[in-house]
């Protein structure tokens, strides 16, 4: 699905990521862990063009998507974030009815679809329907975090995406809520390609069929920049891994 | 039974009285109390005095002349020897030069506002947007100036919509003139408000693949009325307040009409022309102007208070 080589990023001169390689198969959860500022936000924020709001910062390398070079100067980044949707660390629905929020991204997108019908099912398919069939007119807000978390799942997956990438989904969320979306991930992966980012080693090992494991090269100037340390099956990096800073940071040495 | 002694009280050779006290008088957090609430009085008290020195007048006046006479009659003469009280020719000279400003303060104040909050690269708006600033100070003597001897005769030389072209004095000038007066106002608190819309909602609006405009108009916008909404009540007190631009190019000649072509005298206008001119105290003149500055104040509260209403139906509220 992805297909990304030499891939650098950089905050104006600043270079944050260093020559990533790494494939990403379709239809299974893929993880990216490692320490904080270890660039795996930037990383995902790469995939689906979202770096490109951010004045300033430059991509190099190359991500191909099904074979499109998804930086090419053919490619429209708005296109590119419908078939790549995106969940944030803090759940952020906006400020309108729940029913508002999930039919928000078909309508921009010029769906032409039966909305009502196109909002139960994004709803059920994010299990969230029965919790609020009854009150879909009222504000996002009055739900709890998780709802709203499991909310901006629903609204992303009405747009349909190919890929969904999740920005440390859950980190703002107790545990029960938690488990919820971890549920209604693993549910997702049969129609979706997903991208987690996740600062919680066990929730990767509960999920994911793969595990990218990131960290922190710090160079003579003190400039701290993310590298891809390994990659492979979530079993071989949480039981066997190959290089030994990513056996340090699973066995809880560091980071 | 006593509750047992979890630890011994610590002994800072104070006695045990004076440890939670103060260790001396605060008299600068009184100070700054006392300072701040007198800040916060004078303006309601100003406001209350501006009330109870319209109010006694307006009360007199309305003894001298009937109230039905002052809200249903159609002709303004008030210091003629044969006075005519309607005040209605002036309410409308103010509705219609308001209401042209705000046809132009509104949506150019809104576009200005969303070209600076979402578009505009941080650089452009770091000179943009305190130029914009420096046309809210220039004097609104120079506005009645500029709309008199160059919007005007502009407007004549090119008119081309159904109907006179506009008279010398003219209520559409003078309302264009005072849209482009209110609208760095405008767009200045409306992008603060927009600026103040968490980066979240619209990282959450681009990754559902919406484009700038998308972003802007359908979740920047809603989620910033309530400040929009305080920047339009604003436009709309100053619009209705505004006199010098009015005084000078709207004309003197109160007029009941609808046609932003013809010359009209407003409220405020009329104020300025009776205040300045030599009208006995006491006399019954001298109550119109009391009058007059009562209507003005009665009509911008119920314009400002509908407002209100209308854009809170709108309005999105984010936490």
């Amino acid at each position: 699905m992805f297909r990304i080589t030499a891939l650098d990023f950089y905050y104006g001169d600043f270079r944050a990521v260093r020559d990533v390689n790494v494939d990403i198969s379709g239809n299974e959860i893929s993880a990216v862990i490692g320490p904080s500022g270890c660039g795996k936000s930037t990383f995902i924020r790469c995939l689906n063009r979202m770096n490109d709001l951010i004045p300033g910062t430059r991509v190099g390398g190359r991500i191909e998507y099904h074979g499109q070079d998804l930086y090419g100067s053919n490619v429209d980044p708005i296109e590119v974030r419908r078939r790549i949707g995106m969940v944030f660390q803090k759940p952020n629905p906006f400020p309108k009815s729940i029913y508002d929020n999930v039919a928000f991204g078909p309508k921009v997108n010029g769906i032409k679809q039966n909305m009502d019908d196109l909002v139960e099912e994004s709803l059920q398919r994010a299990a969230l329907w029965d919790e609020v069939k009854d009150k879909l007119k009222q504000s996002a807000f009055s739900l709890s975090g998780g709802q709203q978390q499991r909310l901006c799942i629903a609204r992303c997956i009405a747009v349909r995406p190919d890929v969904i990438l999740m920005d440390e989904p859950c980190s703002a969320l107790d545990p029960l809520a938690t488990n919820r979306i971890e549920e209604l991930m693993i549910e997702l992966k049969r129609e979706f390609t997903i991208v987690i980012v996740t600062h919680n080693m066990q929730q990767a090992a509960r999920v994911s069929d793969r595990t990218a494991f990131f960290t922190t090269e710090v160079n003579d100037q003190a400039q701290r920049t993310g590298i891809l340390v390994e990659v492979d099956r979530t079993e071989k990096i949480f039981t066997a891994p190959s290089d030994q800073r990513t056996e340090d940071y699973i066995t809880g040495r560091f980071g | 039974m006593t509750a047992p002694e979890l630890a011994a009280s610590p002994d800072l050779g104070l006695g045990s009285q004076s440890l939670l006290q103060a260790s001396r008088p605060r008299y600068s957090e009184q100070v700054i109390k006392s300072v701040l609430a007198l800040c916060g009085f004078l303006s309601i008290g100003t406001t209350v005095a501006i009330i109870g020195s319209l109010a006694v007048p307006t009360v007199e006046f309305f003894s001298e002349v009937s109230v039905v006479e002052f809200f249903t009659t159609r002709e303004w003469a008030p210091l003629f020897a044969d006075a005519k009280f309607g005040v209605l020719p002036l309410v409308t000279g103010t509705l219609v030069t308001t209401l042209v400003a705000l046809a132009v303060c509104i949506p150019f104040g809104l576009g200005a506002a969303i070209y600076l909050s979402e578009y505009a690269q941080r650089r452009r708006r770091a000179i943009l947007k305190p130029l914009l600033e420096i046309l809210a100070g220039i004097p609104t003597v120079v506005y009645g100036f500029f709309a008199l001897t160059f919007v005007t005769p502009l407007l004549r030389d090119v008119w081309f919509l159904p109907g006179e072209a506009p008279t010398v004095f003219n209520a559409l000038s003078a309302g264009l003139v005072m849209g482009v007066m209110i609208l760095p106002t405008v767009a200045s608190l409306s992008e603060d408000a927009m600026t103040a819309v968490p980066q979240s909602l619209r990282q959450g609006a681009y990754g559902l693949g919406s484009n700038k405009m998308q972003v802007s108009t359908r979740v920047v916008l809603p989620a910033a009325l309530s400040g929009i909404v305080a920047a339009f009540v604003l436009a709309i007190s100053r619009a209705m307040g505004e006199t010098m631009i009015v005084l000078i190019a709207a004309g003197g000649t109160p007029n009941l009409s609808l046609n932003p072509a013809e010359g009209m005298q407003t409220l405020t206008a009329f104020i300025a022309a009776a205040g300045i001119g030599d009208q006995p105290t006491g006399s019954t003149g001298y109550k119109t102007i009391f009058a007059v500055g009562s209507t003005l104040f009665a009509v911008t509260f119920v314009l400002n208070f509908l407002s209100i209403r209308l854009v809170r139906r709108f309005r999105e509220v984010y936490e």
